[in-house]
């Protein structure tokens, strides 16, 4: 196998390990939000489902909520899934560990706004909704932005995790080769790979922070 | 024509009672100021009044629509939440800390409640917050966000705000209560103009010799209760009740 082989089939792992960082994170901020909202219900059983739920999620390993999430259907209940729920089982056990953490640091946000916001909207007659999209939301998100930063730095490297389920992501792949091939240059380029993708979230996320830095 | 009726009035925060049968009403342009010490309970009328608060007993009638009717035991049975948002368009409040929406320029803090509640033509309400800012010194700041300007600044967009929705009474919640002497005095001379163009409003307030000039009736309120109510000038010169008295004292000089 000679390097621009070996660079191809890095290649494919990267768009994998890519795949999954997109899909958790377009899944799992909305459910985060979700699942804020039902943590801080005024309705005490959702309140302590959706607690009970968070510090499982929080409180055991990510690499063992993905096993369960595809083991678990047969293992339980029975049923055999079909091939695609390897890719499936990866997502959904990323999106909602990571929705445990968003909807965490959403709260956090969230409560973090002085009382005197609500008051001055329900004055004004705005309805929750509105109060909730026009006036909280948007100065949650500028206050959960560095948490939110971490988070999604935190979720790249997971990506690597998706290996215990077999799934041909970057990391998997340069462990293979590395095996294969009895040399540690794969594992390198797959540090590279995860060093640089950080970067460009680090400077992505930057510069959003800097767009919302017009106001105090 | 009584804009704002408030009957029999009762708050309790747990075993604390705030309000003690309390009964108020302003007509329409009448100023009311409401005077007393720290705890006495008058930010908590002024909450109850505009809604922020619900009163455990008593009638909050504006206008003659009913926000809360007591019931045959007293107790304050307030409207359905559509009756609500109708009759918080009557009224308007200014906070002590202001509360402009940060994220939003001077502009949009006065003109979204009117474009988005009072479903109001965009163009119409620009050029009315325009003529508010003008009259409020504001006109260089339009664009300008909370956060760029001063207290005093703030406290006049919060103003201009609450009267883009046109309300028919306005209620100032300690208006000068964060801000410097200075600052104080730009504010006051606002909420005189608007006395002048016979605004209908209700000021908690701690300065006297402001109460004495602008209302037309003051109220001094302590434990919870009215002590003692009148004309401004005879109240704030020469009081009748002790408690009244004794607070006075510490203001005159």
């Amino acid at each position: 196998m000679n390097f621009t082989v070996i660079m191809q089939q890095l290649f494919g792992g990267m768009g994998a390990s890519l795949l999954i960082f997109v899909l958790t994170l377009l899944f799992s901020m909305p459910l985060g939000l979700l699942v804020a909202f039902g943590r801080m219900s005024k309705f005490k059983p959702l309140q302590y489902i959706i607690k009970f739920f968070i510090a499982i999620l929080r409180g055991t390993p990510l690499m063992l909520q993905l096993l369960v999430v595809f083991f678990g259907p047969y293992y339980m209940f029975g049923i055999s899934m079909p091939r695609w729920y390897r890719f499936g089982a990866v997502i959904i056990g990323f999106s909602i560990n990571y929705a445990a953490y968003f909807a965490e640091i959403y709260r956090s946000g969230i409560e973090s706004i002085p009382v005197g916001q609500y008051e001055a909207a329900s004055v004004l007659g705005y309805n929750k909704n509105q109060t909730f999209f026009k006036i909280i939301f948007p100065q949650m998100v500028k206050r959960v932005l560095p948490p939110v930063t971490n988070e999604v730095i935190t979720l790249v490297k997971d990506t690597s995790l998706a290996f215990v389920l077999t799934y041909e992501e970057m990391f998997t792949v340069a462990k293979q080769i590395a095996a294969a091939q009895t040399n540690i240059m794969p594992l390198f380029v797959a540090g590279v790979f995860y060093f640089i993708f950080n970067a460009v979230v680090a400077f992505v996320m930057e510069r959003i922070e800097k767009k919302l830095s017009y106001y105090r | 024509m009584k804009v704002l009726e408030i009957n029999h009035c009762n708050k309790s925060f747990g075993d604390n009672e705030v309000l003690k049968d309390i009964s108020l009403s302003v007509s329409e342009g009448q100023v009311v100021s409401i005077i007393g010490p720290s705890g006495s309970g008058k930010s908590t009328l002024l909450r109850c009044a505009t809604m922020l608060e619900t009163m455990d007993g008593g009638d909050l009638i504006y206008l003659g629509d009913y926000a809360a009717k007591a019931d045959a035991e007293g107790k304050a049975v307030y409207s359905d939440k559509e009756t609500l948002q109708g009759i918080k368009k009557h009224f308007g409040l200014v906070f002590q800390n202001f509360n402009l929406f940060p994220h939003y320029s001077v502009m949009k803090n006065i003109t979204e409640p009117p474009i988005l509640i009072g479903k109001r033509n965009k163009e119409e309400v620009y050029a009315e917050a325009r003529e508010l800012l003008k009259k409020m010194g504001l006109s260089d700041k339009e664009n300008a966000y909370p956060c760029e300007l001063s207290g005093g600044q703030q406290q006049r967009v919060s103003i201009a705000r609450a009267l883009a929705m046109k309300p028919k009474i306005l209620f100032f919640d300690e208006p000068t209560s964060a801000l410097d002497p200075e600052l104080t005095g730009e504010i006051l001379k606002v909420i005189k103009d608007l006395a002048a163009e016979h605004m209908t409003m209700v000021i908690v307030t701690h300065e006297m010799s402001f109460a004495r000039d602008v209302s037309n009736h003051v109220i001094f309120m302590d434990g919870g209760v009215i002590v003692e109510e009148g004309d401004p000038k005879e109240l704030i010169n020469n009081p009748k009740q002790e408690r009244t008295k004794a607070f006075l004292s510490r203001f005159q000089q």
